[in-house]
Formats: structure tokens, sequence, C-alpha cells
């Protein structure tokens, strides 16, 4: 069991998680929760392969995929925003929707293997040279990778530092405020969920044409979407942190899959070679680092009370009285 | 006639009226509820049919196939209560927790606990191989139900104890839930290396109105089981829960407005754990009613999202028990027709349009539509 | 040219024409006129609800009137939005500060501008905004989170947000309301050289004698309608404006009798408790309220009153200290244990705290006996004992609601009150808490509380009153506290005005008198 590849894949798993997670957490800090990222990332994974076979071009299955998810999200927008439904429920309406439009029109995908192109992947010369974080981050990633570690600091700095991402925060802080001061709420959280959507997407795209390729209906994402909503709270709506916590979840579930390879174990006898039944509780683990995580993530939320954007979850109604 | 005016004069530019929404100043109506359930699901069907075209299908030939093949006769009546039995259970599951505003997600990862304690009891095993029929069925319920509500005090604890959000822990517990009946089917029970465990034996299974049949002719074939009145039986207890005790006031104020629940005295934390168990109980129920009343053992593929389905037929019911029978025998039909249809993610899709037609259409509840014409302005 | 110009020769820089604004069930302005000169203060007076916030707000481009013209310099305006509204040179500062509390000053009064175009270059405009601030004598600083701020300094970020747009009419919607005495007049120094820079100012307000002090000129609204517009404020005695504000003669005293104080019921021993951050609240608060008597606290918003409130009843954890409720410690005991002792809290938020709003009325009735008999008994409801409850509370408390089945969140704020205090009066309890009980009520809704509240007092209940409204306190508490950042200053038994202004921005009672003794030897 070589440690490099478990971390090197782990970077690969986690950058889908990232997408998911940056994508969800600019929804929120507009004030709209979306639960409905896995279905949005099912759906990117289908079109994304179901372009890419038909056009033959990976980039072009790209933008679809981001294109589908991010239209897709729109009816939850349109619920939430307009309607001012409870997100809750309309984002748990938009998942059923965004799975079953994936998997209607996914049918007969599965069969497709081998004969989809993939994203490409490439070594970054030079800096494939640095020692151990060389061959963890830098050497034979898909490209998407890559993109992945320019988006984080520039959606950081975006959210921090410009007049846009300062309107997107006071936009879930306090819409009302920022109402009066004329920015466009209504658009920009319509805006801001359809970028949640357009990078779920992407992060379907990515399983789909680079990391694991292939459509396997539903266990495509397995689950990935929810993890990444439970990653923003542990985050604490920070797209750096939910870097952090997307590689060490990438990581955690390669290790998963490949603990299983060698018979010893740190020079232990691996019980996991020897009865590959043990493999069950083995999957089970990242989805209990995710509550684990969100044990955390709660508790700093308590320790510091700030963090959440105060108005998450609540439709915003111009001219309210009492407002 | 005048009514052909206003449509035609739509498409030109000097149409005199002004569709204006206005906030309700009184209580909707009682009958306008009901009704705009009623004419989503009629919305969402049409535009079911839009997307299936899309895909390539032939809608009608589709819903002709979900009516006959699910109310069509005697037998696939039968069939379709069947469907129904679990899917009550898990909509009360979350009927119960949504009126708390407590989003319990995981009736999916509770089915399956709830379904692996019923096995327990016949696979451990917990009763000996030819303990009377009336013990096996009571005990395996009990365990059903104690599995499944363990499976829901664990994430209301923790948003009781922590904050920690319960839509994605219960999410997670389904996974978790998944994987633990899995390394039980393929490694503990496994039936000759199958990825099930061995039939149960007769006196561990439900009674089927086919039991019956010999003494009433009309029930042969018919497969209804118990669990149906298990499951009736449960929404009547939750209805006089829910209405007439003071848990259920409890539970109503909660859900409405929690910092109004705690100044009057309520213990919120307490209730979330509660609520949490119960709901639990009620999807491991679920389980234990499938796994003895259908499947007769335990495998992989015992749920197709019954415990998903459970939000939606919750949220169409709009959180009644008894209305979550009706609810649940329209989803059973869809489950039990969908089946054979193709592409078969077309079940799923449907019920995910209700869903978003539904939401929508609580607009209205909140909403009284004004036409104003516009010279009046 | 005419327009511009009013028969005196002032220069008219609003003026409105018969605006008329609607809102579900209710007639908000109806057909009123306002106008506003260049370099005054005008005073919009009226009581809750009367319409005056509802006018600014159609000036602000918040709401859209339904009928009625706009002039600004005598060119015809509509606003869509408040952003249009501001680049004309309109700015409002609402009563809840419209302040994102997660950033910081500079970030909140550059919020919605055209610049800086991307980067935010904070450094650069930390400095434009201090220097501006240091004009006006608005003293805040730029680089501060907002939530870091008092509430006074918050008010400086929300004036200075509107100068630096350019605003030349300033709308200040009750700005008094959540200030300490030497804060209302630095903010009506303010506010004076500003008109002195050609700036004009709309002043909303229901307090008379802020009125009287500050503005140049009154424009009188009643239920929506103006009764009198425009006056001199210095023709007009307080006595004329109370008069056109209310329809009638307002006597400012209630009728109260002598208190006949009898036991000790809540005795409170150097109590400590945090706030919502985790930070300190309540330092050490001793005082006790006997039977019989209306014992007010007075105080500016967010000095631990609410907080008190909140541990009084249960709701919040006592870090220190001791409660007693007729000599039985409750201290951190259940919230139910507090109510079955007869502890009764009307909570300042009516909303929020005090009902569950998309409940009917019977069921927010029975918030706190829903577990007695006869409504509860043995686990179960009794929904028909309720139901008879819950009417005949509406008739004797005139509760105006169509049935009893109809949500409380469909009710107005007066009837909203009447069923809290319904319930709350109707467990007949050995000690009130009232916190703000007639905040946003109209003056017939105010009279009725206090009435209510004088009855239980003369039947014998120990009752708190915590309020921010000096006149009320004055007018019904037999004894006053002032709170102070969690401590308190002191307690007075004369009505002193000064002496309580001067403790409510932190001067201890001992410290007052020993001056005065300084000063008289």
């Amino acid at each position: 069991m070589d440690w490099l590849i478990i971390l090197a894949s782990g970077v690969a798993t986690g950058t889908v998680l990232l997408y998911a997670t940056v994508g969800e957490i600019f929804s929120e800090r507009s004030g709209v929760l979306n639960l409905g990222v896995e279905g949005m990332m099912l759906l990117g994974a289908m079109s994304a392969y179901k372009a890419t076979a038909a056009t033959n071009d990976p980039w072009i299955g790209l933008l679809v995929a981001m294109l589908a998810a991010g239209l897709v999200s729109q009816v939850h927008a349109f619920i939430a925003i307009t309607l001012q439904a409870d997100q809750v429920i309309s984002g748990l309406a938009l998942n059923f929707l965004a799975t079953g439009i994936s998997l209607v029109f996914g049918e007969g995908l599965t069969s497709l293997r081998d004969v989809v192109p993939q994203l490409p992947k490439l070594t970054l010369p030079l800096l494939d040279r640095i020692p151990v974080l060389g061959r963890i981050f830098f050497t034979n990633q898909s490209i998407m990778v890559y993109i992945g570690y320019l988006f984080v600091p520039l959606a950081w700095y975006y959210i921090n530092r410009t007049r846009p991402g300062m309107h997107l925060r006071a936009v879930g802080e306090y819409p009302a405020a920022a109402d009066t001061l004329g920015i466009r709420v209504y658009f920009l959280r319509y805006m801001y969920v359809f970028v949640g959507g357009l990078l779920a997407g992407l992060a379907g795209a990515t399983i789909s044409l680079s990391i694991s390729p292939g459509w396997f209906g539903s266990l495509t994402t397995s689950g990935q979407g929810w993890i990444a909503i439970g990653l923003v709270i542990f985050a604490q709506w920070n797209p750096v942190q939910a870097a952090f916590g997307a590689f060490t979840f990438g990581a955690l579930r390669r290790l998963v899959l490949d603990i299983q390879g060698p018979s010893t174990i740190l020079g232990l006898a691996n019980p996991f070679f020897y009865n590959t039944y043990y493999g069950f509780f083995l999957k089970m683990l990242p989805y209990a680092f995710t509550v684990i995580f969100l044990v955390i993530g709660s508790r700093e939320a308590n320790r510091k009370r700030i963090g959440t954007p105060a108005a998450l979850g609540l439709p915003y109604i111009r001219g309210q009285r009492g407002l | 006639m005048s009514k052909v005016e206003v449509k035609e004069s739509a498409r030109g530019l000097a149409f005199p009226y002004r569709i204006k929404f206005e906030d309700r100043v009184e209580n909707p109506p009682r009958w306008l509820s009901p009704l705009l359930s009623i004419v989503a699901v009629v919305i969402a069907l049409l535009l079911g049919a839009l997307v299936i075209k899309i895909a390539g299908g032939q809608p009608w030939a589709v819903y002709n196939h979900i009516a006959k093949y699910s109310f069509g006769s005697l037998g696939v009546i039968s069939d379709t209560m069947v469907k129904a039995t679990p899917l009550i259970l898990v909509g009360l599951a979350c009927s119960i927790a949504f009126r708390m505003k407590l989003w319990n997600i995981g009736a999916e990862g509770q089915f399956f606990l709830g379904a692996f304690g019923a096995s327990m009891v016949v696979l451990l095993p917990v009763l000996p191989e030819d303990a009377p029929k009336w013990l096996f069925i009571s005990t395996m319920a009990v365990f059903g139900m104690l599995f499944g509500a363990l499976w829901g005090f664990i994430p209301g604890l923790l948003k009781a104890r922590y904050n920690v959000n319960e839509i994605i822990s219960t999410l997670m517990m389904n996974y978790i839930a998944i994987e633990w009946n899995n390394y039980f089917i393929y490694a503990v029970w496994t039936d000759k290396g199958f990825q099930m465990s061995r039939m149960f034996q007769r006196n561990a299974w439900l009674p089927r109105l086919s039991d019956f049949a010999k003494r009433w002719k009309v029930f042969s074939g018919l497969t209804t089981h118990m669990g149906l009145l298990f499951a009736i039986g449960a929404a009547i207890i939750l209805w006089f829960i829910l209405a007439k005790t003071q848990w259920g006031y409890e539970i109503r104020l909660i859900g409405d407005n929690p910092r109004a629940a705690e100044y009057a005295g309520v213990k919120i934390g307490r209730n979330i754990v509660l609520v949490m168990m119960v709901s639990g109980a009620l999807a491991g129920l679920a389980g234990m009613s499938e796994i003895s009343g259908v499947v007769h053992r335990l495998q992989g593929a015992i749920s197709p999202g019954y415990g998903y389905t459970g939000i939606i037929i919750a949220w169409l019911a709009k959180l009644n028990p008894l209305a979550v029978i009706l609810a649940s025998i329209l989803f059973g039909a869809l489950i039990l027709a969908g089946r054979e249809v193709q592409p078969s993610g077309i079940p799923t899709l449907i019920q995910g349009v209700i869903m978003v037609s539904l939401i929508a259409s609580d607009f209205f509840l909140r909403k009284r539509v004004r036409v104003i014409r516009r010279v009046e302005e | 040219m005419d327009e511009e110009r009013s028969e005196n020769g002032f220069e008219n820089v609003v003026s409105m024409r018969g605006i008329t604004k609607r809102f579900p069930g209710v007639l908000a302005n109806d057909k009123v006129d306002f106008d506003l000169r260049k370099g005054e203060v005008h005073a919009l007076l009226g009581e809750n609800g009367a319409g005056k916030s509802t006018l600014m707000n159609v000036l602000a481009g918040l709401y859209r009137p339904e009928e009625g013209t706009i002039r600004l310099h005598g060119k015809v305006v509509e606003f869509g939005s408040p952003r249009e509204a501001i680049e004309e040179g309109i700015g409002m500062v609402h009563q809840h500060f419209m302040l994102v509390p997660s950033q910081s000053v500079t970030e909140n009064i550059l919020l919605g501008l055209k610049e800086p175009r991307f980067r935010m270059q904070l450094p650069k405009y930390n400095q434009i905004i201090g220097e501006m601030a240091g004009k006006f004598g608005l003293h805040v600083d730029p680089a501060a989170k907002v939530w870091q701020l008092s509430v006074g300094e918050q008010q400086r970020v929300e004036i200075l947000k509107m100068l630096y747009r350019g605003a030349d009419v300033l709308i200040m919607d009750e700005p008094t309301a959540v200030l300490a005495p030497t804060e209302i007049s630095e903010l009506f120094n303010t506010l004076r050289s500003m008109t002195e820079q050609g700036k004009s100012v709309v002043f909303i307000s229901h307090k008379l004698h802020e009125v009287m002090d500050i503005s140049d000129r009154v424009t009188v609204l009643r239920k929506g309608k103006v009764t009198s517009s425009g006056l001199n404020t210095g023709d007009v005695t307080r006595a004329d404006l109370a008069h056109l504000m209310v329809g009638r003669d307002v006597v400012f005293q209630v009728e109260k009798s002598e208190a006949h104080a009898g036991d000790m019921v809540l005795s409170v021993e150097e109590l400590e408790a945090k706030n919502d951050k985790g930070l300190p609240a309540l330092n050490g608060i001793s005082l006790n309220v006997r039977q019989g008597e209306i014992v007010g606290l007075a105080g500016v918003a967010g000095n631990g009153q609410k907080e008190l409130a909140e541990t009084l009843a249960g709701l919040r954890p006592v870090t220190k200290g001791r409660i007693l409720v007729n000599n039985q410690d409750v201290t951190n005991k259940p919230v139910k244990l507090g109510i079955r002792h007869g502890i009764s809290l009307i909570p300042a938020d009516r909303t929020q705290v005090g009902t569950a709003p998309n409940l009917s009325v019977t069921d927010n009735v029975i918030m706190k006996n829903y577990d007695q008999a006869p409504i509860g008994s043995n686990g179960l409801l009794n929904m028909s004992e309720a139901e008879n409850y819950a009417e005949d509370l509406k008739l004797a408390f005139d509760i105006m609601v169509p049935t009893i089945d109809t949500s409380v969140r469909l009710l107005s704020g007066g009837n909203l009150q009447k069923v809290i205090l319904a319930r709350e009066i109707s467990s007949e309890p050995k000690l009130m808490i009232a916190v703000q009980p007639t905040r946003g009520l109209d003056v017939g809704a105010i009279e009725g509380v206090q009435k209510l509240l004088l009855a239980q007092r003369n039947a014998g209940a120990a009752i708190l009153l915590i309020s921010e409204e000096l006149e009320e306190l004055l007018s019904l508490s037999d004894r006053i506290y002032v709170i102070y950042e969690g401590e308190i200053m002191g307690e007075i038994r004369d009505n002193d005005i000064n002496k309580i202004g001067m403790m409510m921005t932190g001067t201890r009672l001992e410290q007052i008198e020993g001056e005065g003794v300084a000063r008289n030897e």
C-alpha cells in the first residue's frame, strides 16, 4: 500500500467534493439553503457523460453538465425565492426531480464504458519535483484538480475582498439592508443558486469524466452531494476550510478502498485483508466521519456564534410590514 | 363569451386586467388545501407526461399501464395495498418529525434497521424456531421498532445536544444502515453464499389474506398482509396523539415556534429525541412489516427508496396521519406499476415533479389572487 | 418656479401630494400632503400606527404609493427602489438599523455603491470615511465590525452611510428610541450641524418633548391622515400637539392609587448571567419586588434587561447568584416550575417569543395551562374545554378576531398583545415581568394595557415593569431601578428624571448624591 498514491488519489476524489462544497457555500452565503446538491451532481454526471458520448469532446460534456445543473437549480430558486416556500422541503424536492431526470435520461449510458473520452490528466513540470507534495498534488492528476487549486483561493478572494463578494455576504446576512441600498436581492439569490448549480454540475462531470469515469445510476455520486452540504457547515462557509475538509474526505474515501489490499499494515496483520467482509464497515467510515465533522462544526459555530449567514433559509419579502 | 374575450385580449397589449398576489388576512378556507394538493398532483402528472415524451417514451401508455396494473383488478389492488403498507408507516414517520420541523430524512435507514432487528429475532435467533406465531410476530415488531428507534435516537441526541443538523446526520445514517445490513447479509446470515439470508420459517410470517382463502374464496391469491392493519392502526394512534394529547400540543408548539415552546416550559431537547425515536420506530416497523409480510428473508433490495417517498407522502398529506393513508395508496400504485415502466427512472421523476408542484401550490395558501381591472388603478 | 417656493418664500426640497398607501386590510396613508424646506428639521409626529414610517418609506423608495405625487426641487419623481431615492439625495435611517453585523463600518458604508469597482481596497476607504466622520462629529472606527459597536455608534454609521451617498434629505425614523439621554443631545447637535450645512432632516417621533426640542416645524398624522401640516414648532404647545396627535385631550398621568406593598415576592441576589454571544450581561444584579407594587426597570436598550427577564423566567442559565420567589429558590429551575410558582413573563418580542404565529388563538392562550385541569388531564388535551376557555378570554379581553381558530399571525399588534395579556393575567400570577408591554401599540391599546397592569397590581400581584419608555415607567411605577451594563445603578422613589437620566449613562446613585452633598457644602 503506497500512502502517497492514496493521498494523491484522495486529492482527486476530494476535488469532486471541493467543487460541490464551494458551490453550496456560494448559494448559502446568499441566504439560500439548497439541499439538492446530490441530485444536481447526479444530473451533471449524467449529462456530462451523455454529451461527451454524443460529441466525443469531454469539454463540451463539462459545459453541458454545468448548464444542466445550473438550469435545474433555478426550480429551487423559483420556489424558495419567489414563492417563498420552505427551503428545506424545496431542496429535497429538487433532489428528487434532478435524480429522476438523471435516471430517465441516463438510461442505457452504463453500457458506453470505455468508448467515452475522459478529461486529460497531466503532470506539472518542476512542481512535481517537490519532495512528497509533488507526488501527491502535481503528478498525473486530472486537469480538474489543478483548476480546483486555482479556484479555491479565487473563491475566497471573491467572497471576502471584492465588491460583488461583499454584496453576496450582505444579501445572506441582512437582505433588507442590502435592498435599501439598491442591491438586487432576488436577482443575486437566483444568481448564486445558479452558481451553486453550475459548480454541482461541474462536480458531477468531474466524477463521470475523470475521477471515476462512467455512469452507474445513482451510485455515481453515492451521497457525496450530502457530504458536501455537511462540509459547508464544517468549513464554516469558508472556501479554504472547505478545501481542507474536501481533501481530507477524499483521502478517507480512497483509504477505505485501498486498505484492503495489503496483508499487513505497519507490520501488523491487516484484518481487512483477511476478512473482506469487514470492508462494509470501512465503507461506513466516510458517512460516520461526516457526522463527526458535523459535531465538530456545530460546536465551533456554537462557540463562536458567528459563521452561519444570518438570513440562511429565510425568504426575503420586500416591503413586509415591520421589516 | 366574455371569458374568451379576456383570453383573446391577453395576447394583445391592452390587457385590461392585472393579476396581483396579496397576503391573506384571514385563514384560507378549509377546502382549499386538499383541493390545491389534488390540482398539484394533476399538474405534476401532466408535466411528467411532457418529460416522458421528451425522453422518448409514450406518456399515455405509461399512465394507462400504471392505472391498470395498480387498480385494474382485485388482485392488483391487493398488491397496491402491499406497497402502500410500508409507505403509510414511513409517511407517518416523516409526518410526526416534520410536525416539529425536525427534518428526519433518515426513514430509509431506520427502515433497514427495523428489517435487521426483525430478522435478528429469526436468524440470531432470539426465539426458538418453533415458537408460536403470535410470539414471533410481536417480538419481531418490537425488535423492528427498537432498532428503528435507535437509528432515530442517535441523530436526535446529536441534534438536542450539539445542534447537529439532522438533515445531514439522518441521511448519513441511511448509508451506514445499508452497509450494516450488507455486512450481515454477506458475512453472517448468508444463505449458501448468496447475498441474502435463508427464508424465514412460516411462523415468522405475517398472516396474508390468501391464508384465509379456504374459508373465504375471494381472498385466494391476495398478498395483502397484516402489516396494513399495523399501518392503519399506527395512523389512527398518531392522529390521536397529535390532535388529542398534551404531547401532540407540545409537538405542534415546538414545530411552529420553538422559542415560544421554551417560554411555555416545554422541554425541547427531550422532545427532539423522543420524536426522532418515535419516527424511527415507525420506519422500523415498516421494515419489519416488509420483511415479515412480503420478503420473508433479509436481503439487500428490500426498499425502492420507501424512506424517501415517505417525505413526499407526508408533504402531500399535509402531515395529517389519516391523509397519509390515502397518499400512500397513490404512491404505492406508482411504485408497483412503475416497476415495469421504461425508462426505469420514471417513477422517481414523477415523484419529484409531484413534490415540486405540491410545494409550489402552497403559495396559494399564503397568498390571495386578485384580478384587478387596470382602469381602476 | 412657483412650485419650488412656498408662499413664504422658503424653498421646498420635497413636496408630497395626495399620497395614499394601502396594505392588506389597512389604509396606512390616506391622501397625505407633506412639505420639507431646505435647511429645516421637520418633525413628523403621530402615534404608533399613524402612518409616519409608511409615508417616509414611500419617500425613501421602499414602498410604492397607490396614489399621489412626489416632487423633488419641483420636479416630479417616482422612486422604484430605495437606491433611486438615495441617488436623488434622499436617505433614510430606519428604526431597525440596516447594517450588516458581520461586516465592517467601511464595508457597510460602501455597500451597493459603484466605487470601488471590484477590489475592495479597504485601507484607502477606511481613511476616507474616517475623515468624513470627523467632519460631522460622528466618531466611529471605520475598521470595526458593526456587531462590536454600541447602538449609538451604529446610528452614526447609518447617518454616515447616507452622507457618504450625498444625501441632502435625511429621514430619521424614531432615532432616539434606542439612545441614552446624553447620546440624544449628541444626535441633536449632529442634526443641527447638518441643517446648518444646508441639509434637511425629517424627524419621525411620537415623543412630544423631543419634537419640541429639535424641530423647526411639525406635521401631525393621525390614522393615516394629516391633522395639521407644517406648523411652526415655536407657535404650538405640547398640549396642542398631543391633541392633534390623539384627537382628544390626553391625560398624561394614568390614575394610580397609593401602593400597598405587601410581602416580598421576588428577591434577586447578586445575579450574574451571560448574553447570547457568551459575554457577561448581568454583573451582580440585586433587586426586589413586593406584593401589590409595580417596580420599574429603566435603562437604555441592551444593558441586560432582556437577559434579566429571561433569567427570572428560567429561560437563561444563571451563572452566579440566586432568585427567590415567595422565599423559594427558583434559580436555574425548569421554566415550568417557575410558571407553577406564579411567575409570568410578558416578553418584549410578541411574535418571536410570546406566540406561535401559525397556531390558532385557542392554541396560543392555553400555552401556560395546557397541562392543567380542566384543559389537560392524564396526558390528554380537552379541546372543547380549551375552546371554551379561549372564547371566554376573547370576550373578557375584547380580542378582535373573527374566530378563535384564526392564526394569530393575522392579528394586529394590539390584539396580539391582548392575547398574550389574556393568557398571562388569567393565570393569576404572583409575579409578573412585563417587558416593553406597550411598544408599537396605538394610544388606545397602550391605555388598555396600562390599566390592566395597574389592575393586576391592585389585586396584589408583584410587577416588574421593564421598559425603555421613561414616561411610561414614571407614570406606572411605584419605584424605579436603573440598569446600566448589567448593573443596578440605584433605586429612585421620587421620579427624579434628571437622576434617572444620569444613572442610565452609568453614574451610580451614590455618586450623584455624593456630588450633590459636595456642592451643597
